[in-house]
């Protein structure tokens, strides 16, 4: 099962506390984007095969949305963040450069 | 191909049975094949031997980077229907019905289809209104349904609860010709048809890249070496997207795990296969007395095969309501699946942004039951550029707009 910690109220919540919100850092396109770019923020996905980001909501404790950094071969997470940005910490950062050498996640390594 | 019939067994068994043979060859790759299959599971071998069988394109081979059959076509609950409310999906799924009803036959290999009958339960207004709606489309789609009351449930299926405090049986869509198969066999059938034509099927061949000449496919890395070929059929389900990927292009896919679960073996009782969507749970007995049961997928992405407890907890939970005498049975297996789902939950089986290379991917929580229909679109696709059932099935749907809106239309688990 897994565990993710709400960087909100701290705690180590298990799955069924929280529900999965999908991709996250997506760049929103809208009014006078191109079609290509309307097109791939509405349905293209990352689906990586290792260090994914992603979107939790804690949902059955503050009910707040946080991001995670997860991996989606082994199910470890590298750690939680505070969704007030648009890109992932250094630290997380640091903490996936540690278990796995030369990631990338869109643009970001 | 030595011929399964009742004349071969009593002829192997004066013999000690020492007369078989191999299903299907184990050949290395040649250096280059007019098509190649990437995914030797239900889909891939049923596009590979329409290939054949249809259009008399037999230079091809099918890779697997594991086992045959070892993915999704040996993990899911065997449910075959085709009662679907858009005219596109009741189209492809009503195609690989019939296709399983003479499948033993056409490939000499018994499939075990069983049409038994699957009837999807209205546990909610929401789903009474919504499944006579399906059944008046599937009168004027040529799919035979029907909406039956309570009582008819009941006395098909006598160890319902259609009583159940929270979500009775209100009434149920039956398709009486819908059912279930052998799964492995299906592949391994596929499989034996497709060597018997000359197709190569090579196993543990994982593709590690796809080569291409500007916008153009024209050969595959594998761990057995490079192979050039001229068409690329990508069938590989849940990685889908990593393949893509290799390829060059995006697909709107996300891979999560789905899970089933069997029961220890009990004696008959429930001769139909019974989905109730609402509560989102399905089951069915299996020729060995297991009671086969699946849910929905985990929410979020996943390549481990593996699922979280508490979804087979809230599966088995919601399916005690409705049949109470499964209280006491132990759970004998459980297992996961990697889907790929795309944004409507319905397939892609389309021309990609490369030239050579096609998609058949997205059929999500639902494959199984596809899979002859699949095949036989996807190899119409390869050989001629165009097929009247995948045509809806294109990846430009999304952008534009043209959704095949099923899950949301008819509120079914796939």
């Amino acid at each position: 099962m897994l565990t993710l910690q709400c960087p909100y109220c701290g705690v180590q919540a298990e799955e069924t506390e929280l529900h999965a919100g999908g991709e996250a850092h997506l760049k929103r396109f809208g009014p006078g984007a191109s079609d290509e770019d309307f097109e791939a923020y509405l349905f293209m996905r990352e689906n990586p095969k290792g260090v994914h980001f992603e979107r939790w909501r804690h949902v059955n404790g503050c009910g707040k949305w946080f991001h995670a950094a997860r991996c989606t071969m082994t199910l470890e997470v590298f750690g939680t963040y505070s969704a007030q940005t648009s890109e992932p910490p250094q630290s997380i950062r640091a903490a996936i450069s540690a278990k796995r050498p030369g990631w990338q996640w869109k643009d970001f390594a | 191909m030595k011929r399964y019939s009742a004349f071969a067994i009593a002829r192997e068994a004066a013999r000690y049975h020492s007369g078989w043979g191999r299903a299907w060859a184990a050949p290395q790759p040649k250096a280059k094949y007019d098509a190649i299959i990437v995914g030797a599971g239900g889909h891939g071998l049923a596009t590979a031997y329409y290939l054949g069988k249809n259009f008399g394109i037999t230079n091809v081979a099918v890779l697997e980077k594991g086992w045959l059959g070892g993915g999704n076509t040996g993990r899911n609950t065997t449910i075959i229907r085709s009662n679907y409310l858009q005219d596109a999906s009741a189209a492809i799924y009503e195609k690989a019905r019939s296709l399983y009803e003479t499948m033993s036959q056409d490939l000499n290999y018994n499939v075990m289809f069983s049409p038994r009958g699957v009837i999807m339960l209205a546990q909610t207004h929401h789903e009474v209104r919504g499944y006579q709606r399906t059944a008046h489309a599937n009168a004027l789609q040529g799919v035979e349904t029907q909406y039956i009351g309570p009582d008819k449930v009941k006395e098909l299926v006598p160890i319902i609860n259609i009583d159940g405090p929270r979500y009775p049986v209100l009434g149920g869509l039956w398709q009486p010709r819908g059912g279930t198969a052998r799964h492995d066999a299906v592949a391994w059938g596929y499989a034996r048809a497709c060597s018997d034509m000359g197709m190569d099927i090579i196993q543990q061949c994982e593709v590690t890249g796809v080569r291409r000449d500007g916008d153009r496919v024209i050969g595959v890395d594998t761990t057995k070496g490079a192979i050039d070929c001229d068409k690329l059929g990508l069938v590989v389900a849940g990685h889908s997207g990593v393949l893509a990927e290799k390829a060059g292009f995006r697909l709107p896919i996300e891979s999560l795990a789905l899970q089933a679960l069997v029961s220890e073996p009990i004696k008959p009782c429930m001769d139909v296969v019974v989905m109730a969507n609402t509560v989102h749970g399905y089951m069915s007995q299996s020729d060995k007395g297991e009671m086969v049961i699946g849910g929905g997928t985990d929410g979020f992405n996943n390549y481990t095969q593996r699922g979280s407890f508490h979804h087979v907890e809230e599966t088995v939970r919601a399916l005690i309501e409705t049949f109470p005498m499964i209280s006491r049975l132990k759970m004998l297996r459980q297992w996961g699946g990697i889907v790929d789902m795309t944004g409507d939950r319905s397939p892609i089986l389309s021309k990609t942004p490369v030239d050579g290379i096609f998609v058949n991917c997205g059929w999500g929580t639902g494959g199984f039951k596809a899979i002859p229909g699949s095949g036989w679109a996807m190899a119409e696709l390869m050989a001629k550029g165009h097929s009247p059932l995948a045509a809806e099935f294109s990846l430009n749907r999304f952008a534009e707009g043209r959704f095949i809106d099923e899950s949301v239309a008819a509120g079914v688990a796939h």
